[in-house]
């Protein structure tokens, strides 16, 4: 797995929308502001659901990489990183 | 004469691509089972009767089009008529290339065929989208004037979230680049004033209350095609299309023109109010243009809510909504639109009201709408995020 920082990693794989998204959200509001948290996930819609929740919260997206190497369910997944807003 | 109402109770706010038949198009049906039955191409009187109700119909869409008769076609779908003519106009096109410029945000119809007809050796090239689901004309423009290009295609306006995309500007810059320009107007004819702006354009009569199982595709005389496939007098439409089908979808359309001025306006107004209302409801996205649309789309997104168990709450509280999340569809993928757009793709409700939609319909949905999302959001505990 690549380096995704010093940030929180959220392992969303196998989780189908708006899970993934779900489960960012509740973790990044433990975080304070300033945060990066990256949220790793299996479900398509994510790649456009996390960067749209990052700008409905006042977040940034930071990286969007995706992993052609097979998980669990032999599909290709994201790791996409948001750092929080105030 | 009344409208075939759904399910007593039911409130179907679902009518893009399959609109309930307008009253005159189910008389024009049941006219032509009598009068159209026989098979068009033959020379005896019942046959030259059902090539009449077809000629007729010919005629009546042409004149709606601004097009000469000779240059309207019907077809066996609009999905159909989209092949064709990315397929018979490319191909007329090969000696100067073979790409294939789109719009991100084509029907999936448009999409396909323009991958299937510019390969090999040829690419779909496709142009962004702002995030209110629009084209830059001069960007489309710029695609279609580079070296290789067979031809281009934008839709009129799009059918999920409604938005109007810059085909003046963008036929303008096709004309003078020598490029066809296909003009999907699969969700506007019939809704709003779809122009001359086009040199092939694809139709949908199930779209503004005919009948499904036929479509229409309009080719300039100018715009040279070539068939693909297998020989046959009718290429866009191999052995012939259903003459009450196509008579009834003339008369439709002739139908919903005649008032199209005041149904428009009328609808424009209910999708203001929906679009005033939902936007009150906690973490939405009303997505598409707000003023440059059509009448009666409109499309919002419920932030943390699942698309299928949103459209199932409401189901069972007697609305049929449409929706655009992936969770609603049988693939993981989300309506490629709302992704390229770059808006939230999940928790979607897709709204395209029929002529018939009353107000009382739309406050009656208004007023169920927000206990449905509560509901769903409570289900997967997500209050307070």
């Amino acid at each position: 797995m690549s380096d995704h920082g010093p940030g929180t990693v959220v392992d969303a794989r196998g989780l189908r929308c708006p899970l993934p998204v779900i489960r960012l959200a509740a973790r990044a509001k433990e975080l304070p502001a300033g945060s990066e948290v990256t949220v790793l996930s299996t479900d398509p819609a994510a790649r456009h659901d996390v960067p749209a929740w990052a700008r409905l919260r006042g977040h940034s997206m930071v990286a969007q990489e995706v992993h052609d190497t097979p998980e669990a369910d032999g599909g290709p997944w994201w790791a996409l990183t948001v750092r929080l807003g105030d | 004469m009344t409208h075939p109402t759904p399910a007593a109770g039911r409130i179907h706010l679902d009518n893009g691509s399959r609109a309930p038949w307008h009253p005159l198009a189910r008389q024009a049906f049941l006219q032509a089972l009598d009068d159209g039955w026989a098979d068009p191409r033959r020379l005896h009187t019942e046959g030259r009767r059902a090539a009449a109700l077809v000629d007729g119909a010919r005629e009546a869409v042409a004149q709606v089009l601004g097009a000469r008769t000779e240059e309207v076609r019907f077809t066996p779908s609009h999905t159909a008529a989209l092949h064709t003519a990315v397929a018979h106009v490319a191909r007329a096109r090969r000696r100067h290339g073979s790409d294939v410029v789109v719009s991100a945000v084509e029907r999936a119809a448009v999409l396909h065929a323009a991958e299937h007809a510019a390969a090999p050796g040829g690419r779909r090239v496709s142009v962004d989208v702002d995030s209110l689901g629009r084209v830059d004309a001069e960007a489309f423009a710029g695609a279609l004037r580079h070296e290789g290009v067979a031809m281009a295609a934008l839709q009129h306006a799009n059918g999920e979230v409604g938005t109007l995309q810059p085909v003046d500007a963008v036929h303008e810059a096709a004309l003078a680049a020598g490029v066809p320009l296909l003009v999907d107007a699969g969700a506007s004819l019939g809704h709003t004033a779809v122009g001359p702006a086009w040199d092939v354009l694809a139709a949908d009569p199930a779209d503004w209350g005919g009948p499904a199982g036929v479509g229409i595709s309009a080719v300039r005389h100018r715009t040279r095609t070539v068939a693909t496939g297998p020989e046959g007098p009718e290429p866009w439409a191999p052995g012939g299309v259903s003459v009450p089908a196509v008579f009834a979808a003339a008369v439709a359309l002739q139908a919903v023109v005649e008032d199209r001025v005041d149904a428009d306006r009328r609808r424009r107004e209910l999708v203001e109010h929906i679009r005033d209302r939902v936007s009150q409801i906690r973490d939405v996205e009303v997505v598409g243009d707000p003023v440059e649309r059509l009448p009666h789309v409109v499309t919002f997104s419920f932030l943390y809510v699942d698309g299928e168990a949103l459209v199932t709450e409401l189901d069972r509280a007697g609305f049929a909504v449409g929706s655009g999340s992936a969770c609603t569809a049988s693939t993981l993928e989300p309506s490629h639109v709302l992704a390229a757009m770059g808006v939230l793709t999940h928790g979607n409700v897709r709204i395209a009201l029929d002529r018939s939609t009353a107000r009382e319909d739309v406050d009656r949905f208004l007023q169920v709408l927000p206990g449905a999302v509560d509901r769903v959001r409570d289900m997967l505990g997500v209050q307070g995020l």
